[in-house]
């Protein structure tokens, strides 16, 4: 693989116009990632799901340089219609359309210049991987005092004439002073057998409002994962929101600095998982001032040979007195095959906080589909009635009513 | 300083800290085979035993110092320290309590085990280690009629090897970590208890530690088997004088509990937990597992931790037989610099089997406790379930308290819950307590007394009310 990583870099510095300096950073990346290598399960984060093994599993050519310049035809149909939205769209891990029609043109700046300091500081080879192959780094900036009229909608689409099995991408997102963006991420993949690593960086400015909702619901065979970094101001709000559905492998990663007084943050996620499909949710919730607020909600249902993790943190500085944090995982499964795993883990160094995890997990409650039963609904009715009710729980935590409806459709559940 | 402040410090002052004049014999220091020879040689142990010690001794060089743990410690100079130390007096066992040096006994007392008076005032039968050596049991004759049998390690090694070479090793191999191989190889000495098929054991078993000579380490290896349809309550304390330097404690415990027994273990701690300033006191790093091998079969762990510089032990059971069941209750406290990363696992292994988890966790001053826990319910550990609970009260902002659960749940048939909460004493609590007439020291001890019942009544009677005294002690001097 090394070697691989070697000549793709060198195919990746050739095609583009790195300055000098540049390249010595991003080597700097490789040489880690080329010591590290892919996580494995001897380091905690990567306990339960060992991605180095799902890895050399799934995916037997690993190649990095994604050496595409074709233009693709969008296949329409793949858009969400039912919504108004911007829309950036990623094809094999290139920008094809960038389209903010609904807004201020001058209330936001798209840049995309390779940002010099790419530094990040956080032990994960992946984001190593990342930061050397990518080619550029786009950053969105929403100005002061804007609100986007419309949510912005970034496909994240593949299809056969993909060139390396491995996709490299970052978004940089800066919200001004009261503004506010509803993100979605929309993955739809044709092509299969692909590792696709994506790193957001956002930044959260005073009193900004950030709701990102992340949606991978069809069934495909590509592996994937997500960083998100979030930085909090001052009485800023993030909210997350994570269907984890399609794919064989999704581990997401939210990593949160509370570093602003009063601000919050709130993650929601629903797993729904059958044959052979294994997925994380790991978040990282620091409260490092007064007054700051976290809550986190997953759910899990898994069917036959399926496996969920969820590893969520919550820390709490010293300094961080009147911490309001909350962690509820719960899981149904409903196969023998199917193995649910837990680490709601508090680490806390304030005294005046209120601090409470729960988790529960177990299958369907025999009596309710009794109930249901004798009431005139036959077995699968009873199952699907349960499961939806367990499920709707965390999307009508949604605060978006236009977003909301769109989900609870994607995922096909009943008000 | 004025007296009340003065009446604190006094209080917080070690009670146990006193060391004793006995001339001890020790080892040569430090760890290689013929220490290990040596011990066995002065022991007088067969040929198995011996093998069984070196056997350990290979994989520990296999092995390393794990480091995964959250509060860290110095290296430990595994060459520098004596691995047995014996007072000197015993190396012609004394027949009865009336031939013991008579200022061992005085240690006893000062400890508040007066041997006979305790003895005889209640029912407890106690088996007192002292260093590595065990001095003396009590109450044998009672506890033989029952055919219960009740020694130190070295005895039953001599006695009944043929139990001991069933057992010995069954539940904590000598292949498993660090420092339970280290145990393996070196140990000392320790408690053996054999309740036969169908005897409930008439009285409360009970073993006093205590750490006397400097730079040994303690290495006490337990033993206990429940056979068939049998019930013991086994309680454990621990003390150790006050010293500079750091002492290690690495003990093994090994329960085993067959068809339909019942086994209930009970530990108060109370190591030196070092001075304010965080200097000096135990390493307990200790390894507890109890196997539920029959059906229907229970173990329960209890423990009281308020002492040791550093804890870091997780007593588990292990439920291989159908319908067992495994409970943990604990109550950790921590103070000034003192460090416990402490908690359970539960493996679920056969069908229908139950555990449930009590835990909490006060920590105070510059202290920082860690509860983690492991629930683990196997693919064939059909309609099993689970319950978890664990609280920590932090007191003042310099302390931390972290819960580090491992949930797995393999089994759709079984259920699993975990709960955990972290807070502080209120406002509104203390004024209430205040109000009516307690002074703020007091209305701490009462609502942490509260905090804490749930596994307070897990405690047999004598060790409830020392357990509640001792939650009072360690926690002096942290309000306000």
């Amino acid at each position: 693989m090394n070697e691989q990583l070697q000549s793709d870099f060198d195919k990746l510095v050739k095609t583009s116009k790195f300055s000098s300096e540049e390249i010595k950073i991003k080597k700097n990346f490789l040489n880690n990632f080329i010591k590290n290598g892919f996580p494995n399960r001897k380091q905690e984060d990567w306990k339960f799901l060992d991605i180095s093994q799902i890895i050399k599993k799934n995916i037997s050519d690993l190649s990095f340089f994604n050496g595409y310049s074709q233009s693709n035809k969008i296949d329409p149909s793949v858009l969400v219609d039912v919504l108004e939205h911007n829309k950036i769209i990623f094809i094999n891990g290139k920008i094809e359309k960038i389209d903010f029609n609904f807004e201020d043109q001058n209330k936001i700046e798209i840049i995309d210049e390779t940002k010099k300091d790419m530094s990040f500081e956080y032990e994960n080879s992946l984001i190593d991987l990342n930061s050397a192959f990518i080619d550029k780094i786009f950053k969105i900036l929403i100005k002061k005092n804007y609100s986007l009229k419309k949510p912005l909608i970034i496909y994240h689409l593949t299809n056969d004439k993909i060139k390396s099995t491995n996709i490299n991408l970052r978004l940089d997102f800066e919200l001004g002073e009261n503004s506010c963006l509803k993100l979605i991420d929309y993955f739809a993949n044709t092509a299969a057998k692909n590792f696709i690593n994506i790193f957001y960086n956002f930044n959260l400015e005073k009193d900004s409002i950030l709701k990102n909702y992340k949606i991978d619901k069809y069934r495909n065979n590509n592996l994937k994962y997500s960083f998100n970094n979030i930085e909090q101001d001052n009485n800023s709000v993030s909210e997350t929101f994570i269907l984890s559905a399609g794919s064989d492998y999704f581990k997401n990663e939210i990593n949160c600095n509370l570093n602003g007084e009063y601000s919050s943050a709130f993650i929601n996620g629903i797993f729904s998982l059958k044959e052979n499909q294994q997925h994380e949710i790991r978040t990282t919730i620091n409260h490092l001032v007064e007054n700051t607020k976290s809550y986190q909600l997953i759910k899990s249902v898994l069917g036959r040979n399926s496996k969920s993790a969820y590893q969520g943190r919550i820390f709490v500085n010293s300094k961080a007195q009147k911490t309001d944090g909350y962690q509820l995982s719960k899981a149904i499964l409903l196969d023998e095959t199917s193995e649910f795993n837990a680490k709601p883990e508090l680490e806390i160094y304030a005294d005046d906080v209120k601090c409470s995890h729960g988790s529960a997990s177990g299958s369907l409650d025999e009596n309710s589909i009794f109930y249901l039963m004798s009431r005139g609904l036959n077995y699968q009715q009873s199952k699907e009635l349960l499961i939806n009710g367990f499920l709707i729980d965390v999307v009508e935590k949604i605060t978006d009513v236009e977003i909301k409806n769109l989900i609870t459709n994607i995922i096909g559940l009943k008000q | 300083m004025d007296t009340r402040e003065k009446d604190i410090e006094k209080l917080k002052d070690y009670k146990y800290g006193f060391t004793t004049d006995i001339e001890n014999i020790k080892a040569p220091k430090g760890l290689n085979e013929d220490v290990i020879k040596f011990i066995s040689n002065i022991k007088k142990e067969p040929q198995w035993m011996l093998d069984f010690r070196l056997k350990a001794y290979e994989r520990l060089k296999l092995l390393k110092e794990p480091n995964w743990q959250k509060p860290k410690y110095p290296k430990i100079d595994y060459q520098d320290l004596y691995y047995y130390s014996a007072p000197k007096s015993m190396k012609d066992k004394p027949k009865s309590l009336d031939e013991l040096d008579p200022k061992l006994l005085e240690t006893y007392k000062k400890l508040g085990i007066p041997l006979q008076e305790q003895a005889r005032l209640n029912g407890i039968a106690v088996d007192a280690v002292f260093d590595s050596v065990s001095v003396a049991t009590t109450f044998k004759g009672e506890l033989t009629k029952h055919g219960i049998i009740f020694c130190s390690m070295s005895e039953a090694i001599q006695k009944y090897p043929d139990l001991v070479k069933k057992y010995l090793g069954t539940v904590i191999p000598v292949t498993d970590h660090f420092f339970a191989t280290l145990n393996s190889a070196v140990f000392t000495d320790g408690s053996f208890v054999y309740i036969p098929e169908g005897v409930k054991c008439p009285m409360e078993l009970s073993t006093y530690f205590r750490i006397n000579a400097s730079e040994t380490g303690q290495f006490e290896r337990t033993l206990i088997i429940a056979d068939k349809d049998s019930y013991v309550s086994y309680l454990e304390g621990c003390t150790a004088p006050m010293r500079d330097e750091n002492q290690l404690h690495a003990a093994n415990v090994e329960l085993i509990a067959l068809d339909d027994a019942e086994i209930k273990y009970s530990t108060v701690q109370n190591w030196y937990p070092g001075d304010e300033n965080g200097k000096g006191g135990i390493y307990n790093f200790v390894t507890k597992r109890g196997l539920c091998k029959g059906k229907n079969s229970k173990i329960s762990w209890t423990q009281v931790e308020t002492g040791s510089a550093i804890t870091w032990k997780y007593p588990s059971c292990i439920l291989k037989g159908d319908n067992s069941i495994g409970e943990f209750y604990s109550i950790a406290i921590t103070n000034n610099h003192q460090k416990a990363d402490t908690g359970t696992k539960m493996i679920h292994l056969g069908k229908n089997t139950k555990s449930k988890i009590i835990s909490k966790g006060i920590s105070a001053g510059f202290s920082d406790m860690t509860y983690r826990g492991l629930v683990d319910i196997n693919s064939k550990a059909k309609n099993s379930s689970n319950y978890t609970q664990c609280d920590s009260l932090l007191m003042g902002n310099k302390c931390g308290a972290h819960t580090v659960p491992y949930i797995k749940n393999k089994n759709f048939d079984s259920n699993i819950a975990h709960e955990a909460t972290t807070s502080k004493i209120s406002e509104e609590q203390l004024h209430y307590c205040q109000q009516r007439g307690l002074n703020p020291e007091e209305a701490v001890g009462l609502i942490v007394n509260g905090f804490c019942k749930e596994v307070l009544q897990q405690l047999p009677m004598e060790f409830a009310v020392e357990a509640q005294k001792l939650v009072g002690i360690s926690l002096e001097g942290s309000v306000g």
